[in-house]
């Protein structure tokens, strides 16, 4: 990991973030500027039983989560002069969503390791949930398809598959949560009295809530089987949930959940209609707010919570992901061998004009966002002897651009609100030309705020705002500042031309997969 | 022509029994190949394995080439690799200085701008990236020009155009600017290049310690200087910056 910048610092007081990530727990401490005071990270074993199957163990989970917050509360108290915890004014937690857990309230002890949201086992249950509607069965009360990624059918996995636990579960000895869950029933208090509580954007994740009135769907939680006496209570993203001790702290209020990409929606302050965020890592998730009413998706995106502060009324989003855009450039590193480092890629890319009448769609495992197909396959299209290495580095780079703009165009198609400005994060955000590909091909202004760790800060800022931090989100968006922006420089004309290539080139994936063939 | 220094000819001629292929040598083999004592191979053995062009095997002690060099013919950094190293460190330095951060490299005459960061308020920027520098007056072509000898032949072989009133173009005395900017690690830029605008650079270091760029600011002069110069605050978080940037480069801390 590399260090943090913690240079030249005011004095607090403080917000601490815990980020209950895939790979890794973080904790970073805030100040009021929204500048990064102090990191501490921890990762976690990832458990693959059998192909398809990914788990974690929420018990190793909980105490990585206790050391990265005692371990950020000691780097500040060494960076910082005059730092104690009790400058840490409250603390906020993002997650990895869908992961999902049963727990013993009577023991603290989990039931069966998580499930991560990347698990598959539950794929052909959700086929037969889908019963003769199909995966759109509980899309217009939830905005979500049934898919293996969601933790309901998860639950229900649990339950028919571990010895005793629907009986225990009916009984009202166990408990269900997304990490967001289990970090804040540990974090105040566990066995002894701690708050089994979950906010709306992570159970906008579970398939069981009903997104207009935000609270379990009792027709739903039966058919997919899940006893509703396992679920949290729903509560708002940005509200005082209990008090915690760890890490030497002393009663700070646990103020903030929000899902990762959420999260990050809210770091990046998108608080206005229209506002849009597209995080850039191994995968790629692009969340536009929708406003206070949810739109529904007939282009192939999911409507999700965007995030809710206290009493207010919810904030929707329209959400679109890419699966494959860094892991493109992963693939090109140490499957293909044509780069040494993923920086390269722009290297290679920039030493060419233009793709040389190249288009890579990575459809690895099939196509996502807008198209859903699961029997296409990658295609590298528009070969002759004239491309190059550098040709399919620039065709690479624009696989994700165009990616993007699919998305764009369906929130378009399903909200009538264009994206006028496109604020990203992730680590691909250091490939400039790649940035400026993006502005080209969206025709928008594309910006990069100056504080990386958008999706703990989104947290911050939620936990911040809870208990009067920082008076409303007018301060918030004063805090978010402009690393860098890249203005469309392309030709409309040669755009449209090029963008129809794209979509022959997508065309030609389809169907290589035979009906039935895994 | 100077006569030729036998221990590197010597040495020489090690490296090359060495090569090839997967070749292990014990000390008496390479002593006997070469019909040279034992002693001298030793001291030969033991100062390229300082260097890092030998390494020996722990268990039979016999001795092989070593990853150094490999990396001599393959030893460029790749500035895009640069600029993601740097990314944090630029963006923490331009929001604590208030100013706008650049990170310059060597290119052809000048300096190229391969990552610049806004200025933390409102105002309308526009992104610098790919654009070119003068190495004789700017911060970072300064600092560039003291700190790798490249660029220093560069600026020697150019013109000191006089680019303000300020700008110095004796060759002398811009000698004694870059002897200034080694002596002080760091180097400055009074409106030598734009009227009412000073930058403060520093170099950057990869693992071998060898100077890849330099990171710097730039600002309006009113808020950059005070009476002395460069405010001591700013020059002390751009040298914060660049020695952080090298440590996450693996240059060692200095």
């Amino acid at each position: 990991m590399t260090d943090t910048p913690t240079s030249s610092h005011g004095t607090g007081p403080f917000i601490a973030a815990i980020d209950q990530g895939t790979t890794s727990s973080r904790c970073i401490i805030f100040d009021r500027d929204g500048r990064i005071v102090a990191v501490d990270q921890k990762e976690h074993e990832q458990i693959f039983p059998k192909p398809g199957w990914v788990e974690h163990d929420a018990a190793e989970i909980w105490t990585n989560v206790q050391e990265v917050v005692a371990g950020a509360i000691t780097k500040a108290g060494q960076d910082i002069a005059g730092f104690t915890p009790s400058d840490v004014k409250a603390i906020g937690i993002t997650n990895q969503r869908e992961t999902t857990m049963l727990w013993d309230k009577n023991t603290g002890e989990p039931v069966h390791n998580a499930l991560v949201w990347q698990d598959t086992r539950t794929d052909a249950l959700c086929r037969e949930l889908g019963r003769n509607v199909g995966q759109d069965r509980f899309r217009r009360q939830t905005g979500l398809p049934l898919a293996s990624y969601f933790a309901g059918p998860k639950v229900r996995w649990l339950l028919d598959n571990v010895d005793g636990l629907r009986e225990r579960a009916e009984r009202g000895e166990i408990l269900f949560g997304t990490m967001d869950s289990w970090v804040i029933w540990n974090l105040t208090g566990g066995v002894d009295g701690g708050k089994h509580v979950t906010d709306v954007t992570n159970a906008s994740r579970t398939l069981l809530m009903d997104l207009k009135t935000l609270q379990w769907d009792a027709k739903i939680c039966d058919s997919i089987g899940v006893p509703m006496s396992v679920l949290p209570e729903i509560r708002s993203s940005s509200e005082v949930y209990g008090t915690t001790d760890i890490g030497g702290l002393d009663a700070v209020p646990v103020a903030s959940a929000l899902g990762d990409q959420q999260a990050a929606l809210f770091g990046q302050t998108c608080f206005a209609v229209g506002e849009a965020k597209s995080t850039y890592g191994t995968g790629t998730f692009m969340l536009m707010n929708t406003g206070e009413t949810p739109v529904n998706s007939y282009a192939g995106l999911i409507t999700t919570v965007g995030y809710r502060i206290g009493d207010a009324k919810p904030v929707y989003a329209l959400e679109g992901s890419i699966a494959v855009t860094g892991a493109l450039v992963q693939w090109m590193r140490d499957q293909m061998g044509l780069i040494s480092t993923a920086a390269e890629i722009e290297t290679l890319a920039s030493s060419v004009e233009d793709n040389g009448g190249a288009y890579f769609v990575p459809a690895f495992s099939g196509l996502f966002a807008p198209y859903w197909r699961s029997d296409a396959r990658g295609v590298i299209a528009g070969l002759t002897r004239y491309v190059t290495k550098a040709h399919i580095a620039r065709a690479v780079l624009e696989a994700t651009a165009w990616q993007t703009r699919e998305i764009a165009d369906a929130m378009f198609k399903d909200s009538s609100t264009e994206v006028t400005t496109l604020k990203v994060d992730g680590g691909m955000t250091s490939n400039n030309l790649l940035m400026q590909t993006l502005s080209d091909f969206l025709d928008v202004p594309v910006v990069r705020p100056m504080v990386a760790e958008t999706t703990c800060l989104g947290a911050a800022y939620a936990a911040g705002l809870a208990i009067g931090f920082w008076p409303d989100t007018e301060a918030l968006r004063a805090n978010w500042k402009r690393a860098a922006e890249w203005t469309p420089q392309m030709d409309a004309g040669e755009r449209d031309k090029e963008y129809k290539q794209w979509l022959k080139a997508v065309q030609a994936t389809m169907g290589w997969l035979d009906d039935e063939q895994d | 022509m100077p006569g030729s220094i036998q221990s590197l000819e010597r040495a020489a001629a090690v490296l090359r029994l060495l090569a090839g292929g997967e070749r292990r040598l014990g000390l008496s083999d390479v002593a006997s190949s070469l019909g040279l004592a034992k002693g001298t191979t030793h001291g030969i053995l033991r100062t390229l394995q300082q260097e890092g062009f030998v390494e020996q095997e722990p268990v039979s002690g016999k001795y092989q080439l070593g990853a150094e060099l490999l990396r001599l013919g393959n030893s460029y950094l790749d500035v895009h690799e640069l600029r993601a190293r740097a990314l944090v460190w630029t963006d923490d330095l331009a929001r604590s200085s208030g100013e706008a951060a650049y990170l310059g490299v060597l290119h052809q005459h000048g300096v190229l701008i391969v990552h610049h960061v806004f200025r933390p308020d409102d105002g309308r920027q526009v992104l610098e990236v790919g654009a070119m520098q003068p190495l004789h007056s700017t911060a970072l072509g300064k600092v560039l020009s003291a700190f790798d000898p490249v660029a220093r032949n560069e600026v020697a072989e150019g013109e000191l155009a006089a680019l303000t009133s300020r700008t110095v173009t004796g060759a002398d005395d811009f000698e004694s600017v870059l002897d200034l900017t080694r002596a002080r690690g760091w180097g400055s830029d009074l409106e030598e290049t734009w009227d009412g605008v000073a930058s403060v650079a520093a170099p950057v270091y990869d693992r071998r310690r060898m100077p890849v760029g330099a990171v710097g600011l730039t600002g309006a002069v009113e808020r950059v200087c005070d009476a002395d110069g460069i405010q001591a605050r700013l020059v002390a978080a751009v040298r914060d910056c660049a020695r952080a940037v090298s440590r996450d480069l693996g240059a060692g801390r200095f």
